[in-house]
């Protein structure tokens, strides 16, 4: 049964017990509400969630873990002999899945029947041309190992549907069954449906934590089997960045870094000298009027899609710096080979963060104390005296924090190196050059042709980890100065 | 006193040197915001210039005549048999047209009609096949019908091609320029509003002038709808427990810092988290919008989460204190009390959480939204959440990655649909927020 009707079903059941058990409450009561331990509706609830809850969660549970039970017990099936034809196991495995999904298309269209399906055999019949006569395109002739193995996926698949279904009905019922037979009127409905509810809420919490779990053990894992197929040393030392598909690629980080730092710097030395000193003049210059309408007119730099800087820098930015610096250009140069590089990436990059480090630096000038001013003022300093002498000191730590964060930020960002850092890994200074960055390596390298089993795919997800770590080491250490700061103060 | 003669009126030379910084110092602040505005003014002139013109598109009306001897030899007007003449049997009716039109208006060409005929779109003949597969009855008549030009045609419109332009272009030359001139006069030629970019599909990278952004659109929508279904619900949850019952200890703080953390995730790492798990792992199907949401909900939990813990917080204690002390329980006091006074905020944070998804690209480049086209809408509900679909964004994208430059005018127009979006949606926030929010 499709997972869509045994949701549906086990629904209508906990609607069916929600009525049946509060008008059950209300006839123990002897139709007087008064006597009731709790409110008629919580009878009702409390049948709502022993039906629903339990059977859905196993059901999730189910979806989650039967693919996995069935690919293990599949690819035991699969003889030695076959993988050792330069293919691996997840090659033949993403085979034998494709084909059984060819079978089941081929069911539901009716090309051929469920008893078929069970009987083919690939010296027989031929399978990739059956499949093919449905729109099933197979890259090869269906190997009879690969067929049988396809055709236990299928039929694990469907007896483990099979029993998913009963065990599910089964649990919802029982806790159908259970929470009708409690209902009477003495029974405490209220305390147990909130207790249920408190689970609910905690849970909810917690997918906070298993989000993170899951960032880390989906790279981990695959992070693990990258560093099995080449060697981490050269992951982490090596200076070349030259992925093919010979199998002898360079896969190596520190050209990446070099990229991803040199615009992060160049986006840095644009936002912060504005970001700041447009802090500066809204919080201690500026009139009521003048903050009203500029503060909000700069945080519309911050709600603009990275898509839109991204096409910014590839369609405006870059070639307005070619026609600069490029062959002909109004500076009579030729320093600039095309429109992507690393400074139309950074440049863009520090318009975006020019809100992000004004914003943040605003809050924590206006957070340093009035009498600190002053006090400054009081002594005969001026205003721009007292700003560099007195309040900036006092808020460097959070400045400093505001400017980590917007460097994390800017090492994150994918859309504008995407488009308008360029594709080629390499340590210069030239800001003209292209350059790349990691996530511009962890977007190509994934989006590409490749499977999951050849290291020059899987070293996304090293460098994904890396980012990762990156990233929230500075937001932590940003985080930890803002706080110390703010304890200064207060 | 050595200088007695000084006065406190005339500034001295170390004085206005002081004021002197003084000034200046002011003017980096003004320069700063200035160059802040300056920029948000240069990215929207440039996102207006280059778009607005994809909201327009270059027409030929021709007079088209609907032979019966190529379309319908047997005279039957079955479909089946309709069908069978493919868009090579309507070609020469296009010609014929345009044959037609040069008589009509006197223009004098030395251009084939083959060449006339080049001025389509490529699609002209499947549009007319398709006309005449819905409407057979028109066989045998004369039927006036709005071709798409071809986007080069478009663009020598719109100044994007221009004679020293396209010396080395094979899909036009001079003498078809000057054909379009004529035919402009003659008022067959015409730029209108097109509306089959807004609720349009993709088209193949050789008609730009065909493609949309509907499809797209529909993409996005259906993403949003499973962000909200999951976003909003289990936030709530979760800052419902961690403002109201948590208790103070270890495990909530690793959850606190866990969240505030989380928000500041580069939005890729996401992208490959989805693709590990949701992908890889429990083998949803690449490219849907199922999977789109799933991602984007897990990104904009936290944002969800912080605003609706503020909202939360700032209702007073006094109002739960009132309702336990009427013998509401906890979770009635926050059920029936402090979660409709909160409310506004939730629904304002919600909706800005909604937006910044709305315009996310990089993680869905990783699921697979992009490099393939959607030619239909989808049907239902399933269809939409579970059949490869693109997203707004993402179709900017791959706009942008084509070579045709017809195309950048399409994700310049698409970035002004997104941002009329967001806009919109920001608003709502804002009004939301003003009409509602209550000062304790």
């Amino acid at each position: 049964m499709p997972v869509f009707w045994l949701l549906l079903i086990v629904l209508a059941m906990s609607v069916v017990g929600f009525f049946f058990s509060r008008s059950r409450a209300m006839k123990s009561a002897g139709g007087d509400s008064r006597s009731l331990h709790s409110l008629p509706k919580y009878y009702g609830t409390n049948a709502v969630i022993f039906t629903a809850v339990p059977s859905l969660l196993v059901m999730a549970i189910w979806v989650f873990v039967q693919p996995v039970v069935v690919d293990q017990t599949v690819s035991n099936v699969i003889p030695q002999h076959l993988l050792a034809e330069g293919s691996t196991l997840d090659l033949t495995m993403s085979d034998v899945r494709r084909v059984a999904d060819g079978l089941d298309t081929a069911v539901k269209m009716g090309a051929m029947s469920e008893q078929e399906t069970r009987d083919l055999r690939a010296s027989l019949n031929d399978v990739r041309g059956r499949l093919g006569e449905i729109g099933v395109a197979l890259g090869s002739d269906v190997r009879p190992e690969v067929l049988r193995a396809a055709q236990k996926y299928r039929a694990m698949s469907a007896a483990g549907n099979q029993y998913m279904t009963f065990v599910v009905l089964v649990i919802a019922a029982l806790g159908f069954a259970w929470a009708v037979w409690k209902t009477n009127k003495d029974f405490r409905a209220r305390n147990t449906v909130e207790n249920a509810i408190m689970v609910l809420l905690v849970g909810a919490a917690s997918l906070a934590i298993l989000t993170t779990v899951g960032i880390v053990l989906s790279m981990l894992f695959e992070t693990v089997n990258f560093f099995d197929l080449h060697d981490w040393t050269d992951f982490f030392f090596g200076t070349t960045w030259a992925p093919n598909f010979r199998g002898d690629s360079e896969l190596s980080i520190l050209p990446l870094l070099w990229g991803t730092f040199y615009i992060s710097l160049i986006a840095l030395a644009v936002a912060v000298p504005v970001g700041l000193f447009a802090a500066i003049y809204l919080s201690e210059y500026a009139g009521p009027r003048t903050r009203s309408f500029a503060k909000p007119l700069l945080e519309i730099l911050a709600g603009i899609p990275t898509i839109v800087y991204g096409l910014f820098a590839l369609l405006t930015v870059g070639p307005l710096l070619l026609a600069g610096f490029g062959e002909g250009g109004a500076f009579g140069v030729d320093w600039m080979k095309g429109a992507t590089s690393v400074l139309t990436a950074g440049v863009v990059m520090g318009i975006m963060l020019i809100p992000f480090v004004s914003s943040l630096s605003d809050d924590i000038i206006n957070a340093v104390p009035q009498s600190m001013r002053d006090g400054s003022l009081g002594l005969g300093a001026t205003q721009s005296e007292t700003i560099r002498q007195v309040v900036i000191p006092a808020a460097l730590p959070g400045i400093v924090g505001a400017i980590l964060l917007a460097a994390s930020r800017a090492i994150g960002e994918t859309m504008i190196v995407v488009m308008g850092a360029g594709a080629i890994a390499k340590f210069s200074a030239n800001p003209l050059e292209s350059m790349t960055t990691i996530t511009t390596r962890i977007v190509s390298q994934l989006t590409g042709d490749g499977d999951f089993s050849s290291p020059e795919t899987l070293v996304a997800f090293a460098l994904g980890l890396t980012l990762f770590v990156l990233t929230l080491g500075l937001n932590v250490l940003a985080l930890y100065i803002v706080r110390k700061y703010r304890e200064q103060y207060e | 006193m050595t200088d007695a003669t000084t006065s406190l009126l005339t500034p001295d030379a170390h004085t206005k040197k002081r004021n002197a910084a003084e000034t200046r110092f002011k003017m980096y602040g003004m320069a700063a915001i200035g160059v802040g505005l300056a920029m948000l003014l240069l990215l929207m002139g440039t996102i207006l210039s280059n778009g607005t013109g994809a909201f327009q598109q270059t027409f030929i009306t021709l007079k088209v005549e609907l032979l019966e001897a190529k379309l319908d030899k047997k005279g039957t007007r079955n479909l089946e048999d309709l069908k069978k003449v493919t868009t090579f049997g309507y070609t020469p009716l296009i010609k014929n047209a345009f044959g037609q039109v040069v008589t009509e208006t006197g223009i004098e060409t030395k251009l084939k009609t083959k060449d006339q005929a080049k001025l389509l779109s490529k699609s002209a003949a499947a549009d007319l096949r398709n006309y005449v597969l819905a409407k057979p009855d028109q066989i045998g008549k004369t039927v006036e019908f709005t071709f798409l030009a071809s986007s080069r045609v478009d663009g020598y419109l719109k100044g994007r091609v221009s004679r020293a332009s396209i010396e080395n272009d094979k899909n036009i030359n001079v003498a078809q320029l000057d054909f379009v001139d004529q035919l402009k006069e003659a008022g067959v030629l015409k730029k209108r509003f097109n509306i089959n970019f807004i609720l349009g599909a993709d088209a193949s990278d050789q008609r730009p002038e065909a493609a949309g952004i509907g499809v797209a659109m529909a993409g996005s929508f259906f993403m949003m709808l499973v962000v909200l279904a999951l976003a909003l619900p289990i936030g709530v949850a979760a800052s419902i427990y961690l403002e109201e019952f948590a208790p103070k200890n270890w495990i909530t703080d690793i959850i606190e810092v866990n969240i505030s953390n989380l928000a500041a995730v580069p939005s890729i790492v996401f992208g490959i988290l989805g693709l590990a798990v949701f992908i890889n792992y429990m083998h949803l199907p690449q490219s849907a919008p199922l999977v789109g949401g799933l991602v984007l909900t897990l990104m904009t939990l936290p944002t969800i989460i912080i605003s609706t813990r503020a909202s939360l917080k700032s209702v007073p204690p006094s109002i739960r204190d009132a309702a336990l002390g009427i013998g509401a329980s906890k979770m009635q006091a926050v059920f029936h009390h402090v979660l409709p006074l909160a409310a506004p905020g939730i629904l304002t944070g919600t909706i800005i959480g909604l937006a910044q998804a709305l315009g996310e690209t990089a993680p869905l480049l990783l699921i697979g939204m992009i490099g393939f086209i959607a030619s239909n809408a989808p049907g239902g509900i399933t269809e939409g959440l579970m059949s490869p679909n693109s997203a707004m964004p993402a179709q900017i994208y791959e706009w942008a990655k084509r070579a045709d430059p017809a195309f950048y005018e399409r994700a310049w127009g698409g970035i002004i649909i997104l941002l009329v979006f967001l806009i919109t949606m920001n608003t709502i926030a804002v009004i939301l927020r003003r009409r509602f929010e209550r000062r304790w």
